[in-house]
């Protein structure tokens, strides 16, 4: 296996180094300019932000079923030119990964293509219904080693059977992931409701019906000692509640996406269904409380929700589209943009939010996992999964020149301010030079 | 004018000019030859997602008056549902030459896709949207009460107008409220709370539950359409609360100023918003209305595409 020496990186706390990478792990930091080149492949790193590899918490690679929407190859190649090493692949797919046999199908399909590392989500209900608890353990001790639990597109709106798989996944140390949505308040629902859904005609989706959930799981979770994960909160009430939780000491877990922090639902008076997505872009005082709720840690994960559709579920009217947007390869620098640039966060905030603490949510910092492990860090002996972000390089969004399947992007010719220039996958290039590099490709820099 | 989408695109020389020229067109249509060779060789398509034989109608005869090509295309249900897009849709239909596309949709926001994404080049008349706008049911009505309380000239500044109901499900509500507020109108939505939608508190707009307290004081009453069945969804009690509450009777008639009209879009449900001694009245205009329909739509079509080939 190679060696790498990447030349120059600014680490997450600012300081200058060189990097060496070498049998899959992180061999040596040194100083900027220190580090022996014998040997390794030089890669001049020079102003380059090296972050830990990025984990997502929640990503739709839509196979099994929907392949023309994306697949485990073209989703994590994705996740890879967006700088991720990990991602967990939610459970909606067709069928539903609520059995062993799928998760294994699915964890299988991410190790053949090699881009980054995929941990399937386990349904928490056989078929995503809301009805029956799927077999949880034996998702959790397949060799997909699942942890997170999520009916993500649905939530678990049943209080008893939420409460059980709550108290059931203690058995493994998983978690379940819920995707907070009253399905009474939202029935129809269509956008946010407030004053654009009132002028728009559109069903709204209130706030309430997130809050109200939430509300009850963190006192659920308390109540039985478990650990509960929130997927994609995305109002100010959703914040206060958990914060709220949190200075009670009460074991919950949040995640917000990027197109939270950026977009608002003044995007739907377009009513271009490419800002179709749930839960729904909220209000400018929404944005503001999510970015403040990731600066201060409230909200302990950055998760990209990134759930790509074929064009025709984009290219028709709003009620008849499909909800969801990609984001896996523009998580980063929207991250930049909204929290970094703006002073809320520093890079090593950004690790936190993007590798360590998904990581640590999805229990893929046990050390007993080798090479598999995610989110311990550029620390020496650590894997060597490393994400070069070049923070100045600014770019215009062009859903066609990326890597997804999917052309839902809602930054479609925004500027962004930042790009991944390279992503190491236990010391092997995934991302060299901005361009995805196939398994069977000798790394592409000269020695 | 490009297109006709929402109300709220309008200004007030939009507005006042649309209301004229349906004046213009009122006057011709007292002519025994009632046709005009305006739009002849143009042709207009009524694409109609949604039954509607009234609003088609009224688009169908203001074209024909006008001398265009009219086609009625009727695609019932959703996109979806049929298995062709709006969009394959309203591709076949630029293939066969349509100047206009008339279209009544039951997805908000429809019209506004087909005229954004470039689906057809012809001029977009939205004909209703799901519960978003109805923009030529508001420019009849206002039509209909400049004619009988503003002297059918100018604007209705100092008028004040009451539109009771199902607001929240009623495209028609929305597209009044913009337009009757350009045209310098005060208007109160009166409705049991369940049935004004969240955030109309930045519409420009006073919100009642009490149509007893604010039928003295107007000089239009507006009665919206309400479907029975939304008591099931727990929006009222009962047809007979409602109607009790919100209907429009022969002792609340009688509140009403002397002056004071009463409309209804139609079609209308006697007996829960509307009772027979109501829209059976001398006050009630609601045949005016409709009458006045194919006037304003005729105005309309005249502007989007008459009015390019008049700039030049």
């Amino acid at each position: 296996m190679s060696t790498f020496l990447l030349r120059g990186v600014r680490l997450p706390d600012g300081t200058a180094a060189d990097l060496v990478l070498a049998d899959g792990v992180v061999a040596e930091i040194t100083g900027a300019g220190r580090a022996s080149t014998s040997g390794a492949a030089v890669v001049d790193a020079d102003g380059l932000v090296a972050l830990p590899g990025l984990v997502d918490l929640h990503t739709h690679l839509r196979e099994p079923g929907r392949e023309d929407a994306e697949t485990v190859e073209s989703g994590t190649r994705a996740a890879a030119a967006g700088g991720f090493t990990a991602v967990h692949a939610m459970a909606n797919t067709s069928p539903v990964a609520d059995t062993a046999g799928v998760v294994e199908q699915v964890y299988r399909l991410g190790q053949q293509a090699g881009w980054c590392d995929v941990r399937p989500v386990g349904a928490v209900t056989v078929g995503l219904q809301g009805s029956r608890l799927a077999e949880l353990g034996a998702m959790a001790t397949s060799t997909a080693r699942v942890r997170v639990f999520s009916d993500d597109g649905h939530c678990v709106s049943d209080p008893v059977l939420m409460r059980r798989a709550l108290e059931y996944v203690k058995a493994f140390d998983g978690v379940v992931a819920q995707h907070a949505q009253d399905p009474r308040l939202t029935e129809g629902a269509q956008m946010n409701e407030g004053e654009v859904s009132a002028v728009l005609g559109l069903t709204g989706w209130p706030a309430v019906a997130e809050e109200a959930v939430i509300a009850r799981d963190v006192l659920l979770a308390a109540h039985v000692g478990s650990r509960v994960h929130v997927c994609h909160v995305s109002t100010a009430g959703s914040v206060e509640i958990v914060r709220l939780a949190k200075q009670r000491g009460l074991p919950v877990t949040a995640e917000a996406t990027p197109h939270h922090l950026l977009l608002t639902e003044e995007e739907v008076r377009s009513y271009d269904p490419v800002y179709k997505v749930n839960p729904p872009l909220r209000t400018a005082a929404d944005v503001q409380a999510l970015r403040e709720a990731v600066a201060d840690g409230t909200v302990d994960v950055i998760a990209t929700d990134h759930a790509p559709h074929p064009t025709e579920a984009k290219d028709c009217e709003w009620a008849a589209a499909a909800m969801g947007m990609t984001g896996l390869e523009t998580a980063l620098a929207v991250v930049q943009q909204t929290l970094v640039d703006t002073g809320m966060l520093d890079w090593a905030g950004v690790a936190s939010r993007m590798s360590s603490a998904p990581a640590r949510i999805g229990r893929l910092d046990d050390p007993a996992l080798g090479g598999f492990a995610h989110g311990r860090g550029l620390v020496v002996g650590a894997p060597a999964h490393v994400t070069l972000h070049d923070p100045a390089a600014p770019w215009t969004v062009d859903p066609a020149a990326q890597q997804t399947s999917g052309r839902n992007t809602p930054f479609r010719g925004h500027r962004l301010p930042g790009r991944v220039v390279a992503t190491f996958l236990r010391g092997r290039p995934t991302v060299l030079d901005g361009r995805p590099l196939p398994l069977d490709a000798a790394p592409g820099v000269s020695t | 004018m490009r297109h006709l989408l929402s109300t709220a695109d309008l200004s007030h020389a939009d507005a006042v000019n649309l209301l004229d020229t349906a004046e213009q067109m009122a006057a011709t249509q007292q002519r025994e030859i009632k046709k005009l060779p305006t739009l002849r060789g143009r042709t207009v398509v009524n694409l109609f997602f949604e039954d509607s034989t009234r609003t088609r109608i009224s688009f169908e005869a203001a074209a024909k008056r006008l001398s265009a090509d009219v086609i009625n295309f009727s695609a019932k249900g959703s996109s979806v549902s049929k298995g062709e897009s709006l969009k394959d849709t309203a591709e076949t239909l630029q293939a066969m030459g349509a100047d206009a596309v008339v279209i009544r949709h039951p997805a908000s926001g429809a019209p506004h896709r087909l005229a954004a994404m470039g689906w057809t080049r012809g001029a977009v008349l939205n004909a209703g949207d799901g519960t978003h706008e109805h923009p030529t049911q508001a420019l009849l009505d206002a039509f209909t009460m400049r004619r009988h309380l503003a002297g059918g000239t100018g604007d209705l500044t100092g008028l004040r107008v009451a539109v009771v109901g199902d607001v929240l499900h009623s495209r028609v509500a929305r597209s009044n409220v913009h337009l009757l507020h350009t045209l310098g109108a005060s208007v109160v939505l009166v409705a049991p709370p369940t049935l004004v939608p969240l955030g109309t508190q930045a519409w420009p707009c006073e919100v009642s539950y009490d149509l007893d307290a604010v039928l003295p004081q107007l000089d239009a009453v507006m009665m919206l359409r309400v479907q029975g069945e939304r008591m099931n969804a727990s929006f009222f009690p009962s047809e007979r609360e409602y109607s009790r509450r919100y209907g429009l009777d022969a002792r609340r008639l009688g509140l009403l100023p002397d002056h004071a009209i009463v409309m209804h879009p139609g079609p209308m449900n006697r007996g829960l918003e509307i009772s027979a001694d109501a829209a059976d009245s001398a006050r009630a205009v609601v045949l005016d209305q409709v009458a006045n329909g194919v006037s304003v739509r005729m105005a309309a079509l005249y502007l989007l595409l008459a009015g390019e080939g008049n700039d030049s």
